[in-house]
C-alpha cells in the first residue's frame, strides 16, 4: 500500500510526487496517458510573477518561483531565468502598468522601469512607437514536459504507471483509501487529484462537484530564428500589458494578446489565445491569424519568418481563476491539485510543496484557504 | 465560425493527381463551377509527375505507365470549365458562412514560390484528394547524400529527367520497388540490385485473380530481366556509407521479423529505399473528418459517394486508404458524379465504378497484407542513427525519452523532439509510433504548410531580402516527398 496516489502525471502531479517523495512518503503516480500528455504538453513553460495581481495567486507563483529556481539544479528541463519584458502600447496603458508594477513590488516581485528609448536595449528587434514598459528579471522559463520527466524521475522511490485509467475512488465510509482503475485495485493512505483539466471528473468519481472546465489556447511555432551573430531573435518573454487584463477575463469569446518568446531549441513561440469551446480540437483560423497579427505589431522582423507549426491544448480554470490545492473535508483522504488555468506550469513547485505539507503534517508555507476547494459549493 | 463574402465555387478540389483531376472532371461536366487547386507546377500529381515542356523530352510518357490516360483526362479537364490553379500550396481548410449564412468551406493557400501570396478559395463542397507521401525507416546513414525515398528517386526522373546515380540499388518494399528499378535502368542507371524485405511473390494470389495487374508485374519483370536486374526477396539496405556522399549500402539477409542475418556490402552512388507510402489526410483532420487506423496508416472514412463525416467535405485516391492510381481515378469519378447529384445536378451514370473500387479495394487490402513492415527494423538502429531529421533526432535520445516515461508517441515527440520540425513528423511519424509499440494516429497539424507570420496576420509581409531562410537541420526533401 502506497501512502499516496497522485492522480496525473502532468507537471502538477510530478511537482506534488516529487515533494511527498522528498518527505518520505510511499508515492505511486497514475496517468490514463503518458507522462506529461495532457496540458502541460501544450503548455509554453511560463514561470511568470509579471502578470499577476496582488493576491494570493501570486503568493503562489513567488513561493514557486523560488522552488523553480532550487529545482533547476536537478537539470535536463532547459530553466532559463530569462526574465520578462512587458510593454505599453499607450501612454494610458504605461500608466496602468507602472501602478502595478508598484503594487507588485510590495510584495516582492521585482521590476525595473524601462522608457521608451531604452525598450531596444531589452530587445532589439522590437517595433518602435511603444510607450515603454517593465522588466521583471524573476520570470522565466522551463521545457514543461521534460519540467515533468525530471521531477518524477528525482522524486525518490516514486512508481509512475502510465497508460492506467483511474475509474472509481475506492472508500471506507466517507473516506477516500487509494483508485479503482482499469489495471486494478491501488489501496493509499491518500489520493491527490491532479488531473488537471479533467480534475472535475475525477472529483465526480467521489460525488462532489469541482467546477473546472476546459479554456482552450493554440500556439503557434516558428522555424528556427537566430538574429545575428547567433544572438536570439528574441530574449526574453515579451508581452503587452493587455495580457494581465486577458488572463483575469471572464469572456467566453476570443481573448488574445501574443505572448513572444524564443526558446532554446530555436523556434519562437506564440501563445496565449484564450477561448472556451469545450474540449473542440477543430483549428480556428481566426485565432491563428490573430496570434501572428499580435506577434508581428511586436517583432516586425517575424512577418517573414515561417510559422511551421502550432497546436492547441486546453487550460484547466475555475469560475474565479484561482487554483484548487488542499484537502476536501468532503472525503477526507481526497486532496486536489488542479484548476492552475494557464499558470500550471509556474505553479506546480508551490502546489506540490504545499500538499506534501498538508500530508505529511508540515507547517503551511503560507495561508492556502484561498484555495480551498470546497469555496465552489452553494 | 466566420462570415465571407466573396461568391464561392461550388467545388474546391484540392490536389490534381488521378483522383482530384477525375472529380474535377466529373463535376465540371454535370455544369459545377470547379475550382481544382494542386501545389505542383503542372498537373498530374506524383503518379503522372512528368517533365515541363521546356525540356524538349521526345517521349515525354516513355517513364509512364498509362501516360496516354493522362493526356487524355488533361485534355477532358480542359474542356471540361474546371479552373485549374497550380502553384497553389494549402495550408489550412475552414468551415466558413457565406453571403446566405449557407456553410462553406475555405481553402487557404499560398500562390507562388519566392514571392508566395496568400489566397483563399470559397466553395460550397470540398474535395479532398492530397495523395499520400512517402514512408521511409530510419537505418544508419539514411541522411547521406544519395539516399532518395522510393518516390523522390521516381519523382526526379519523371518530373527532371534526372537520374539518381550512375550505380543504383533499389530496397524497401511492395510493388513500387519495381517501377522504380525499371525506370532507372531504362534511363541508363546500373541498377545493383532490388532488395524486398518481404518475400517477392506475397501479392501472387491476388495479382492472379486480377489480370491487369498480371500484365503489369510481368512487364516490369521482363524489363528488369532485361537489365540483368537481381531482385531479391528477404533482404534489405541496413545500412548507408560514405563520407560527404554515398559509396556502399549493407544489405543483410532478413527473417520473418526482418531480423538482419548475413551481411554483405554493394557500391553504388545513389540508394532509393521505400516502405510504402502513408495517406495525407491533415486537410481532414483540419476539420475533424473521422478516420479509421490499420492498413497504411490512418485513413479518411468516407461512404460509397466519397462523403467524408463532416457534411460538404468528400475525400478520393489515397487519403481513403492507398490503393494506386487506378483506384484514385475512380474513387475521383464517384466523388464528383456524387457531388453533382448531391448539389442537384444530373451527373449521368458509371455502371460499375461501384464494383471496380470494391475490386481495387480489396487488391490494395491483399497488397498492404503482403508487404506489412515488420519492427524488425528496429534492431537496424544504431545510436547515433537520426529517427527525425528535421530536429536532428538520435536513436539514443528516444530511448532517454522511453527511459523518462514517454510510453506514446506523443509523449516520445514532446520529450524528445521528433516530429517537432520543419515537416511535422511526415517523415518519421510512422518510425517514432511503431518505435513507441503502436500504430500511427490520425495527424494534428493546424498548419499543414509552412506559412510567413506575416501572411498568417492576412498582411503582406516584408520582402524577404535574403530569401527563405535555410534552416539548420532541414532535410532535403526529395521531390517525392512534395507533403501536398
Amino acid at each position: 500500500m502506497a501512502d499516496v496516489v497522485v492522480v496525473g502525471a502532468g507537471v502538477v502531479g510530478a511537482a506534488c510526487a516529487y515533494y511527498a517523495a522528498r518527505a518520505g512518503l510511499s508515492v505511486t503516480v497514475v496517468d490514463r496517458g503518458a507522462v506529461a500528455s495532457g496540458t502541460t504538453g501544450a503548455g509554453e513553460g511560463n514561470i511568470l510573477v509579471s502578470d499577476k495581481e496582488p493576491g494570493p495567486e501570486l503568493e503562489l507563483s513567488l513561493l514557486s518561483n523560488r522552488l523553480w529556481r532550487e529545482l533547476a539544479d536537478l537539470g535536463g528541463f532547459e530553466f532559463e531565468a530569462k526574465g520578462g519584458l512587458v510593454v505599453a502600447e499607450t501612454p494610458e496603458i504605461l500608466d496602468a502598468l507602472t501602478a502595478l508594477a508598484g503594487k507588485q513590488e510590495l510584495h516582492g516581485v521585482r521590476h525595473t522601469p524601462v522608457a521608451a528609448g531604452e525598450l531596444h536595449g531589452y530587445e532589439p528587434h522590437l517595433a518602435h512607437g511603444l510607450a515603454g514598459g517593465a522588466f521583471y528579471p524573476q520570470d522565466a522559463q522551463v521545457q514543461p514536459m521534460l519540467a515533468a520527466a525530471r521531477l518524477l524521475q528525482h522524486a525518490p522511490g516514486a512508481v509512475v504507471r502510465t497508460g492506467v485509467t483511474v475509474t472509481g475512488l475506492l472508500r471506507d465510509g466517507d473516506r477516500v483509501t487509494g483508485v479503482r482503475t482499469d489495471h486494478g485495485d491501488i489501496a493509499a493512505g491518500a489520493v491527490v487529484n491532479a488531473a488537471g483539466t479533467w480534475g472535475g471528473e475525477v472529483a465526480a468519481l467521489a460525488g462532489l462537484d469541482l467546477p473546472i472546465l476546459p479554456r482552450r489556447g493554440f500556439v503557434l511555432v516558428t522555424e528556427p530564428a537566430a538574429g545575428r551573430l547567433g544572438v536570439p531573435l528574441v530574449r526574453h518573454k515579451v508581452y503587452t500589458a493587455a495580457y494581465v487584463t486577458d488572463v483575469a477575463s471572464d469572456s467566453a469569446g476570443l481573448s488574445a494578446s501574443a505572448v513572444v518568446e524564443g526558446t532554446p531549441a530555436g523556434p519562437i513561440l506564440i501563445g496565449a489565445s484564450r477561448e472556451r469551446v469545450g474540449h473542440d480540437r477543430t483549428t480556428s483560423i481566426p485565432v491563428l491569424e490573430t496570434l501572428a497579427r499580435q506577434a508581428v505589431a511586436l517583432f516586425p522582423v517575424l512577418a517573414a519568418r515561417r510559422v511551421i507549426r502550432a497546436y492547441c491544448g486546453f487550460r484547466p480554470y475555475c469560475p474565479d481563476h484561482l487554483p484548487v490545492i488542499g484537502a476536501d473535508p468532503r472525503a477526507p483522504g481526497l486532496y486536489h491539485a488542479c484548476g492552475h488555468e494557464g499558470a500550471g506550469i509556474g505553479l506546480a513547485p508551490a502546489t506540490g510543496h504545499l500538499i506534501a505539507g498538508l500530508l505529511t503534517g508540515a507547517a503551511p508555507a503560507f495561508d492556502a484557504t484561498p484555495f480551498r476547494p470546497e469555496r465552489f459549493a452553494a | 465560425m466566420r462570415h465571407h463574402d466573396g461568391p464561392p465555387a461550388d467545388l474546391a478540389v484540392v490536389g490534381a493527381g488521378p483522383a482530384g483531376m477525375a472529380a474535377a472532371v466529373e463535376a465540371a461536366r454535370a455544369g459545377l463551377a470547379v475550382v481544382l487547386v494542386d501545389s505542383g507546377a503542372r498537373l498530374g500529381g506524383q503518379y503522372y509527375r512528368h517533365a515541363p515542356e521546356g525540356f524538349h523530352a521526345r517521349r515525354p510518357g516513355a517513364l509512364h505507365h498509362g501516360f496516354r490516360r493522362f493526356t487524355r483526362m488533361a485534355a477532358a479537364l480542359d474542356a471540361s470549365g474546371a479552373e485549374v490553379r497550380l502553384g497553389r500550396r494549402v495550408w489550412a481548410v475552414e468551415k466558413v458562412t457565406g453571403p446566405g449564412e449557407d456553410d462553406l468551406v475555405a481553402v487557404h493557400c499560398l500562390a507562388g514560390e519566392r514571392d508566395e501570396r496568400r489566397e483563399t478559395v470559397l466553395a460550397r463542397r470540398l474535395l479532398i484528394a492530397t495523395g499520400a507521401h512517402d514512408r521511409p525507416l530510419p537505418f544508419p546513414g539514411w541522411d547521406l547524400p544519395g539516399v532518395f525515398t522510393a518516390g523522390g528517386a521516381q519523382a526526379l526522373l519523371k518530373g527532371d529527367l534526372v537520374v539518381a546515380g550512375r550505380t543504383v540499388v533499389v530496397a524497401g518494399t511492395g510493388p513500387f520497388l519495381l517501377p522504380v528499378a525499371a525506370g532507372l535502368a531504362a534511363a541508363g542507371a546500373r541498377v545493383a540490385g532490388v532488395f524486398e524485405a518481404n518475400g517477392r511473390f506475397g501479392l501472387a494470389p491476388a495479382v492472379l485473380a486480377h489480370p491487369g495487374k498480371l500484365v503489369e508485374a510481368a512487364g516490369y519483370a521482363r524489363r528488369l530481366a532485361a537489365h540483368r536486374v537481381p531482385y531479391l526477396g528477404r533482404h534489405a539496405v541496413v545500412a548507408a556509407h560514405g563520407g560527404d556522399e554515398l559509396t556502399h549500402v549493407t544489405v543483410a539477409r532478413l527473417g520473418r521479423d526482418w531480423t538482419p542475418g548475413a551481411r554483405r556490402t554493394i557500391e553504388c552512388d545513389a540508394l532509393a529505399v521505400g516502405y510504402g507510402f502513408v495517406p495525407q489526410i491533415e486537410l481532414a483532420t483540419q476539420l475533424g473528418c473521422a478516420t479509421r487506423g490499420g492498413g497504411d496508416g490512418p485513413a479518411v472514412v468516407v461512404d460509397e459517394g466519397m462523403r467524408t463525416s463532416v457534411p460538404g467535405v468528400y475525400a478520393a485516391g489515397e487519403p481513403t486508404g492507398v490503393g494506386g492510381a487506378e483506384l484514385a481515378e475512380v474513387e475521383g469519378g464517384i466523388a464528383g458524379r456524387a457531388l453533382a447529384a448531391d448539389l442537384g445536378r444530373d451527373a449521368g451514370r458509371a455502371p460499375g465504378s461501384a464494383r471496380r473500387r470494391a475490386a481495387l479495394t480489396a487488391f490494395a487490402a491483399a497488397m498492404t497484407r503482403a508487404y506489412p513492415v515488420r519492427d524488425g527494423w528496429q534492431g537496424w538502429l544504431l545510436d547515433d542513427t537520426l529517427i527525425c531529421r528535421c530536429e536532428e533526432v538520435p536513436y539514443a535520445r528516444i530511448k532517454e525519452a522511453r527511459a523518462l516515461g514517454a510510453t506514446d508517441a506523443r509523449s516520445l515527440k514532446l520529450l524528445a523532439r521528433p516530429g517537432m520540425g520543419w515537416c511535422q513528423g511526415r517523415m518519421c511519424g510512422y518510425a517514432v509510433a511503431r518505435l513507441a509499440g503502436e500504430d500511427p494516429a490520425p495527424p494534428r497539424r493546424p498548419i499543414a504548410q509552412p506559412v510567413r507570420l506575416g501572411d498568417l496576420a492576412g498582411e503582406p509581409g516584408p520582402p524577404d531580402f535574403a530569401g527563405p531562410p535555410e534552416p539548420a537541420g532541414r532535410p532535403d526533401f526529395a521531390a517525392g516527398e512534395d507533403p501536398r
